[in-house]
């Protein structure tokens, strides 16, 4: 009973954390530019796949992590700079198509470079499970709670501490206001969908060893992502942790105790619910619209 | 005379109505027919979801599961139980329209982000409740769907049929009622647009508190145009249904909504008749870039992206612009 109810929960707090970071990447691109980046789930994709086919290569595992995530850094900055910055006018829709065609464009390639197949990448650390009252806890969960935790540290200090982090902040405050105190906003807004790719390819990397990895892995990864953001409120930093970590726990609970089959239905159910009770999620903030 | 007729509401549907007619010039061998009746279902649809998107103002990322339900609605309603084909295709649409009703209200009070969330996951339920239910849909291997007929009369693409004593094939027949279906969807289109509701419903997209200020009850006429654009794709997916003569959930998931939406927003959001250029030219490029092979996602992303970032308002609208902006220049700035 307790033992099963534990291997749900581990389960749930795992790939939660993989769509708290997810999240945490569409909140800061929401922040800074009120863009939905529909290829969110593509950094993942390329931090798997990239980190997998570097190892087989014979590359250190370490230095093929850091080559992978640089890889899908150099690709946010390319996605602002040529996709989402040229389009300055576009309507919000617009702005979700050009994503959606550079989430096409990505998963093209990755599949014209690493083929169809599913990729399998090993644990971090020893293979051998953890055993907690008698649920079973795989030790890959271990490094993705770590780094989550780790990262989240990571981007608060960042924020508050250093003038990037600050730099940013002002921008997704007030676009003209930052500028006119002299801030770079372009330069900003290429940083944060570097930052926010980093993000990306991190959650992918530390979660490939536990879901494998292939070419259009990110698609549903990013939907849940967004669903996550979503449930937290769009922008709300703590609201993409906590809303990544409920979607995951419910979802594995549902799955657990309800039926597996449904288990995608929960996430969509459950955002629904939330946006009928709180049309703004969680913690999203309050706006009153101007005429 | 030709002054009037450039400015009547028409102007498009007679446009329309000759190159549906001159195109089987063009057409050489079934499967083109069976492109072109593709796409002239694909369109009807998206012109219904227009309204929604383009004059109202809210998007749907999940209208293929309206689609969806329709095709699998009648699908189920001739296969399994034996109705017949229009009687199923008109309870799929009012079934599916109730639907849109329920959901509607709640989720169409959401703006923005919120709302395409929300039609989002409205999609994905439905595309996974298709999945799932092996019993009634056949699940992921899909279901046979039995050819369209109305009064004993079938319509099948295998078979032939003669028309004024002209021999003409299945798919040719198919093709010549899904362009009068086509033209129906457009005309009805027009007619809701030029009327109050349709007055009422670009209010709603200037400014919805503006419009609300003004006495436009916002949330009816929103919920009004879901409620109507849903229809539209449930019937349409009725007919697809019957033209495929075989469905799979396919129909109704996400890729099949984002490729709804991209027809819209490519072709010209607001422009009925650019919205149907936007469901040719998408129904066609994987056609043109299937020679490149491995390439072709690849391509299409690419030129999705490029058609976006340097004609955000779509093809058919910067398409005219630049056209009159000829004429203009010639005439001298007259007309």
């Amino acid at each position: 009973m307790l033992a099963e109810f534990l291997q749900y929960l581990f389960t749930g707090v795992t790939i939660g954390a993989t769509y708290a970071l997810i999240a945490l990447g569409f909140t800061l691109i929401y922040n800074a530019s009120h863009v939905i980046n529909f290829a969110q789930g593509e950094f993942l994709m390329i931090g798997g796949m990239a980190t997998v086919s570097l190892t087989a290569m014979g590359v250190p595992m370490v230095i093929a992590i850091v080559l992978a995530i640089t890889l899908a850094g150099v690709l946010g900055i390319a996605l602002q700079r040529f996709a989402i910055a040229p389009a300055k006018q576009a309507d919000v829709v617009t702005l979700i198509i050009i994503t959606i065609g550079a989430s096409i464009f990505i998963r093209g390639i990755a599949q014209l470079v690493w083929g169809k197949e599913y990729h399998v990448m090993q644990n971090f650390s020893s293979d051998e499970p953890i055993r907690v009252f008698g649920a079973v806890l795989n030790s890959q969960s271990l490094w993705v709670l770590g780094i989550g935790a780790v990262v989240v540290v990571a981007l608060v200090l960042f924020f508050t501490k250093t003038l990037i982090g600050k730099a940013i902040l002002a921008t997704s405050m007030n676009k003209e206001a930052a500028r006119l105190v002299g801030i770079r906003t372009q330069m900003v807004l290429m940083l944060a969908f570097m930052v926010s790719a980093l993000l990306g390819s991190v959650a992918g990397i530390v979660v490939a060893p536990i879901t494998f990895t292939s070419y259009d892995i990110g698609i549903i990864l990013g939907l849940k992502g967004f669903v996550a953001a979503a449930i937290g409120g769009l922008g709300s930093g703590v609201g993409a942790v906590v809303g990544g970590l409920a979607l995951g726990i419910v979802e594995a609970m549902a799955a657990g105790y309800i039926s597996s089959d449904y288990k995608d239905a929960v996430a969509f159910s459950m955002i629904l619910l939330v946006l009928f009770f709180m049309p703004r999620g969680l913690f999203g903030a309050k706006v009153v619209e101007r005429v | 005379m030709l002054n009037r007729f450039m400015q009547s509401r028409l102007q498009g549907l007679v446009v329309l109505t000759l190159i549906l007619i001159i195109l089987p010039a063009f057409l050489s061998n079934p499967f083109h027919y069976e492109l072109a009746t593709q796409i002239a279902i694909l369109a009807a649809t998206v012109v219904g979801l227009n309204l929604l998107v383009g004059f109202a103002g809210q998007i749907s990322l999940g209208h293929a599961g309206f689609f969806g339900l329709g095709a699998y609605f009648s699908g189920i309603a001739t296969g399994t139980y034996g109705w017949p084909s229009v009687p199923a295709l008109v309870a799929g649409a009012i079934i599916v329209g109730i639907i849109a009703w329920i959901v509607g209200r709640p989720i169409l009070r959401l703006k923005g982000h919120y709302l395409s969330m929300a039609t989002l996951a409205v999609g994905f339920i439905i595309a996974i409740i298709l999945n799932n239910e092996r019993a009634i849909t056949g699940g992921p291997d899909g279901m046979p769907v039995p050819a369209f007929e109305v009064f004993g009369w079938e319509l099948s693409p295998f078979g032939t049929y003669s028309l004024f004593g002209l021999e003409i094939s299945g798919v040719q027949a198919w093709y010549m009622f899904s362009s009068v279906i086509l033209l129906l969807a457009v005309w009805f289109a027009l007619n809701l647009i030029q009327s109050p509701i349709g007055r009422a419903l670009r209010s709603v997209k200037g400014s919805e508190v503006a419009a609300s200020v003004v006495g436009v009850d916002t949330a009816k006429y929103k919920s009004l145009v879901f409620v109507i654009s849903a229809i539209y794709a449930s019937l349409m997916g009725g007919l697809y249904a019957h033209f495929q003569g075989f469905i799979t959930p396919a129909i109704a998931s996400f890729e099949f909504s984002i490729l709804f939406i991209t027809m819209v927003v490519l072709g010209g959001m607001g422009s009925t008749f650019g919205v149907i250029l936007g469901a040719v030219v998408l129904k066609l490029l994987p056609q043109v870039l299937a020679d490149f092979q491995d390439l072709e996602h690849v391509m299409f992303g690419l030129i999705l992206m490029l058609t976006m970032i340097f004609m955000p308002k779509g093809l058919l609208p910067t398409l005219t612009a630049a056209v009159s902006k000829r004429i203009r220049k010639k005439t001298g700035g007259e007309a």
